[in-house]
């Protein structure tokens, strides 16, 4: 689950906070960013990659366009919230459809290949280790390690 | 109450043998010293330092500095603003002095980095990314990348731009005995040099560095005592921005800039063009064109014309990073902003030798993380 929390007031962020970052309000929706598809705002080629992290590093920031319907699978994607722990936002959102209007929210995260382009669309895709836990710095146990990667469409 | 500088060190920056606890009472002793005050004045110690836990195993820095230079029983606290350490040390001594607490502060800023190779200094910088950045192996260098790839394609502005920057700075550089590259370098070097974060290049990057410097502060009505030679802080303020960077709604502001500007240029009484100099916080050449925006010199997407036009040479109407930048200079994390007012106060009394400019009113910019926290500091001549 790529996840994104909804505040009471209709704020989207990923990842979620405690409080709203723009209202400062407790979330009380979740939805799920990784059935949807995404524009990419920008995007790198890192090389001199820190312990634990491939080389080349192809990263991207992406924006999901909460209004567009992708032929109907955000109604898919709050049903697979409902599988999670979860609130009652997630549902709500699968009732709703367009769970807010005109609304967007980002996501960054490495790039299947280097051939892309900002503007070019994108689908999440699930990778069970994208960096090697242990390697750098952080503490193993303290976050996880599987995540999303975009492929371009 | 007016808050004054009366002293000003910093040792040479680059690969020293040196450990934390040398660096810092170097700079520290050397700064007692040239301002001619003794240890038992000093009421607060302040070091500004990200981590020298993490690079070094050595924590409680502030302790061992005041027990070196014999400044027991000052009270002594370490700050941490990540990269813009400096820039909060010197806000909190401003404090310390404005609020009446303390007659006369030391702020000490040093990192000792360069013991690490590349990969793990880049490692523990990028700790303090958020677990969904850190995870995918986003770095400050790959956030760099991200927004100068952003900055080109929204304002249609050529690559060479970014490398203009690196080419003043290191010419500015030469004349900086303290220095780690004092080496000219030319456009086609930087845009020939390696691929580090796809469209910047190696040369777009400060290095990796060992250094301290330090700063002492006093009322007017003290620094009149000692010395006919200090500057005034006219005005200061920090401010933050997003912990995540992409949940920022523009990558190519900095809105850490925009507002701890406004609060410090508000504070003052000046405005941006009442700056005769600046240095800003080139950490990468992108954030050079993102703080001339952000800070008010030019409109937001003008900064690589202005820098391609001559505006922040040192014979421009702007001069920027006299001093060589942390392009040049070099960046340990804790001392760079120290430094960037050690090199404004030079800039003020007259005292920068062939770096000198014509200069009043100085600003500096020192930024945390990418952006996510900022002190702006403006000084005058009194
Ligand atoms: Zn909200």
């Amino acid at each position: 689950m790529l996840e994104a929390a909804r505040c009471p007031n209709g704020h989207y962020h990923h990842p979620p906070h405690p409080r709203c970052p723009d209202c400062g309000d407790v979330p009380d929706g979740r939805i799920d960013l990784a059935e949807r598809t995404a524009t990419v705002v920008t995007w790198t080629s890192a090389f001199a990659t820190p312990p634990g992290v491939r080389e080349p590093n192809s990263v991207a920031i992406v924006e999901f366009d909460l209004d567009t319907s992708d032929d109907g699978t955000e109604s898919g994607s709050a049903s697979d919230g409902r599988s999670n722990d979860n609130s009652p936002g997630a549902n709500d959102d699968g009732e709703n459809g367009a769970p807010n209007e005109g609304g967007t929210v980002r996501a960054i995260g490495g790039l299947t290949t280097d051939e892309v382009a900002i503007g070019d669309r994108v689908k999440p895709v699930y990778v069970e280790q994208v960096r090697a836990p242990g390697a750098g710095i952080r503490e193993p146990e303290s976050q996880g390690w599987d995540g999303y990667r975009f492929e371009p469409l | 109450m007016t808050v004054c500088i009366i002293g000003a060190s910093m040792t040479t920056f680059g690969r020293r043998d040196a450990w934390i606890r040398e660096l810092l009472a170097e700079a520290g002793g050397e700064c007692l010293d040239t301002a001619g005050v003794a240890p038992d004045a000093i009421d607060h110690l302040l070091v500004s330092n990200m981590a020298s836990g993490e690079f070094e195993g050595q924590t409680g820095v502030m302790n061992a500095l005041a027990h070196d230079l014999g400044l027991v029983p000052a009270y002594a606290q370490r700050v941490d603003q990540t990269s813009a350490s400096g820039g909060a040390g010197i806000h909190a001594a401003w404090q310390s002095i404005a609020s009446g607490a303390s007659d006369m502060t030391l702020l000490v800023g040093g990192e000792k980095m360069t013991h690490r190779g590349t990969p793990e200094a880049t490692d523990v910088i990028a700790s303090i990314t958020h677990p969904v950045e850190y995870k995918h192996g986003l770095t400050l260098p790959s956030f760099a990348g991200l927004a100068a790839r952003q900055y080109l394609h929204a304002y249609d502005a050529p690559r060479e731009s970014l490398a203009r920057v690196a080419v003043k700075n290191h010419a500015n550089g030469v004349d900086n005995p303290h220095a780690q590259f004092r080496k000219e370098i030319t456009i086609e070097e930087a845009m020939e040099s390696p691929m580090v974060a796809d469209p910047l290049r190696l040369y777009d990057f400060c290095p990796i560095t060992d250094g301290s410097a330090a700063l002492l502060f006093c009322s007017e009505e003290v620094a009149k005592q000692y010395t006919d030679e200090y500057v005034r802080v006219a005005g200061i303020a920090g401010a933050t921005d997003t912990h995540v960077v992409h949940e920022r709604g523009d990558p190519t502001t900095m809105g850490g800039v925009v507002e701890s500007s406004r609060r410090a240029y508000e504070r003052s009484g000046y405005g941006p063009e009442e700056v005769d100099c600046a240095e800003l916080h080139d950490m990468f050449t992108i954030l050079e064109f993102l703080q001339l925006e952000d800070l008010g010199f030019v409109e937001k997407g003008r900064a690589w014309e202005a820098t391609e036009d001559g505006m922040t040479e040192r014979d421009g109407d702007l001069p920027v990073n006299t001093s060589g930048g942390l392009k040049s200079k070099g960046h340990p994390l804790g001392a760079s902003g120290v430094a960037q007012v050690y090199e404004i106060v030079h800039q003020l009394l007259g005292t920068a030798g062939a770096r000198g400019v014509d200069a009043d009113v100085g600003l500096a910019c020192n930024v945390g993380g990418f952006g996510n926290c900022v002190t702006t500091t403006i000084v005058e001549a009194p």
